[in-house]
């Protein structure tokens, strides 16, 4: 359970913005919040499965690219149409600047 | 509170009564059989997905049990009796109201020239989207009449199916309406390369069916043959119940910044109301789009609640063409200057300036969703009232949000 994958360093993602990260097949969402922290998220929209990372940050919520479908990016919650099913997160580390997420 | 029309708007509007604390009785009535779907998808997904497509539906029937709220499927409302405030069904059933909403939508514009080919279709419902998806197989020849979004849509599916495409559009140039011409033609090329043919300036004299096909006159004499006709000139506002009913209409059921009718004690949203547009000093449109449907039937759910909200949202859009992704916020008819920003791989975003300096809307278009994130931040600015640098505009490396924050 301690699958720690190196996503990316904190210079990749500017301040209250999101960037897409694929590995093993899979593809994930890194943001960085407006104060500075880092989280992981699924990298597909659960409504129309399409790249979260082309959406807007605002705040801790993340908007979907294609119908402005909301979820908050700390918490994986789903957050008004078209969303209904929630997103799932990761954790995250910071080790000498690089983002760190946990999978599986 | 009774709502007539369980669409994208209807069921928003009863999950909102829910969402505000209202715990009184909540009736959605809707003429279609199916539990309320999305309608986006019918003229991309449903008709290019390999397998065989079900309706997206909007929400589960648990949820709408969780929320105690009566959909009452396949079932038409006939009329309304304000005096008594019931609507009779089909079936012969009376609902009491206290407050009522219309979410009726609209229905495809009829073309009276084809009333009589049964090779001529129109795209609104479920079933009409898999009578579709039927006849376009490799070698179809499918002819679209109406260059506008539904049609030019359908047109890209139809090439992924393999069928052959002519596009009939009586106007100069496709997407007349809400597009500007530079986007247009982006879309113009993409289509051509693809092999279908547009043909615009055109009208149309004649349909002459046969057996197996119809036979097309247009303006210029030459005559077309089709296997499969869709007519997609456009919507009309669904009101024969309004106007029965005595309310204001018009291009749409007349309501005020509230979403209230003619009646207090009744609603209209989405696409069959026409509405003051508060980010337009107050101009009086009609939108089909589908998060104004959700938007307005949110906000048409409080307002029966007493809130006396107005809408004030900029109207947003987007169409979906082979891998462009075109996206529109605001009215940009209301532009006198543009401003181009290029984003690279020839995704480009328009922003349309009033004579004052206003940010009033903003186009682009590109592959996927490149422009989504530029115009949704056009939105915010336009929501604003914002005045934003044109140099700064035209410059990709300025981050639109950094003029948000000034
Ligand atoms: C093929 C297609 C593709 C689209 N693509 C896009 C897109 O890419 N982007 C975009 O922004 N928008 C798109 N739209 C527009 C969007 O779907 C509409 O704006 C939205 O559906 C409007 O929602 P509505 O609830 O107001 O109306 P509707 O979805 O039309 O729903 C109204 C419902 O009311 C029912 N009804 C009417 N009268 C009665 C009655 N008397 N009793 C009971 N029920 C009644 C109707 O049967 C219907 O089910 C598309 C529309 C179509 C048809
Ligand atoms: S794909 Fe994300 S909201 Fe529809």
């Amino acid at each position: 359970m301690s699958n720690w994958v190196e996503a990316c360093t904190s210079d990749d993602i500017d301040e209250e913005d999101v960037m897409r990260f694929d590995h093993a097949g899979k593809t994930f969402a890194i943001y960085r919040s407006p104060d500075d922290e880092f989280f992981a998220t699924d990298g597909l929209c659960t409504h129309e499965h399409i790249h979260l990372a082309d959406g807007l940050v605002m705040d801790e919520i993340i908007e979907c690219p294609k119908h402005n479908g909301r979820f908050n990016y700390k918490t994986g919650e789903a957050k008004g149409a078209p969303v209904c099913i929630n997103l799932k997160t990761y954790p995250v580390k910071i080790e000498a600047g690089k983002i760190l997420i946990q999978l599986g | 509170m009774v709502i007539i029309g369980a669409g994208e708007c209807g069921v928003r509007a009863a999950f909102a009564l829910r969402e505000n604390g209202y715990d009184g009785p909540v009736t959605l009535i809707g003429s279609e059989k199916h539990l309320p779907y999305e309608r986006p998808p019918l003229s991309k997904a449903a008709i290019v997905s390999e397998d065989h497509p079900a309706p997206r539906t909007i929400a589960a029937l648990s949820l709408f049990n969780e929320t105690n709220i009566d959909f009452i499927g396949s079932s038409t409302a006939t009329s309304i009796d304000r005096g008594e405030k019931s609507v009779a069904l089909e079936d012969g059933r009376k609902i009491p109201y206290e407050r009522l909403l219309f979410a009726t939508g609209a229905s495809p514009r009829p073309l009276p020239l084809a009333a009589g080919s049964k090779h001529c279709t129109t795209l609104r419902s479920f079933e009409d989207a898999l009578a579709i998806r039927a006849r376009f197989q490799p070698g179809a020849r499918i002819v679209i009449v109406g260059g506008g979004f539904i049609g030019l849509e359908l047109a890209a599916s139809a090439r992924k199916r393999g069928a052959s495409v002519t596009v009939i559009e009586a106007q100069s140039r496709i997407m007349m309406r809400g597009v500007p011409e530079e986007i247009a033609k982006v879309i113009d090329t993409r289509h051509r390369d693809e092999g279908v043919t547009i043909l615009c300036d055109t009208g149309i004299v004649s349909f002459a069916d046969s057996a197996e096909n119809v036979a097309i006159t247009l303006s210029t004499g030459n005559v077309i043959v089709a296997d499969l006709a869709i007519i997609g000139i456009g919507a009309t506002p669904v009101t024969a119940l309004a106007e029965a009913s005595s309310l204001e209409t018009g291009n749409g059921i007349v309501v005020n910044d509230w979403l209230q009718t003619s009646d207090p004690n009744i609603y209209a949203a989405g696409d069959c109301c026409i509405f003051p547009l508060a980010v337009y000093g107050g101009r009086r449109v009609r939108l089909e789009a589908w998060r104004n449907a959700q938007e307005q039937g949110t906000l048409a759910a409080r307002n029966m609640l007493g809130a006396q909200e107005p809408h004030q949202s900029v109207p947003w859009f987007w169409s979906d063409q082979y891998e462009l992704g075109l996206q529109v916020a605001g009215l940009s008819d209301e532009g006198t200057q543009t401003i181009r920003r290029d984003l690279g791989d020839g995704a480009f975003i328009l922003f349309h300036l009033a004579a004052d300096g206003r940010l009033i809307a903003a186009s682009g278009i590109g592959p996927g969703n490149s422009v989504a994130k530029d115009i949704r931040l056009a939105e915010m600015l336009i929501a604003r009232g914002a005045r934003p640098d044109s140099h700064q505009l035209a410059t990709a490396d300025v981050k639109l949000k950094s003029l948000l924050a000034a």
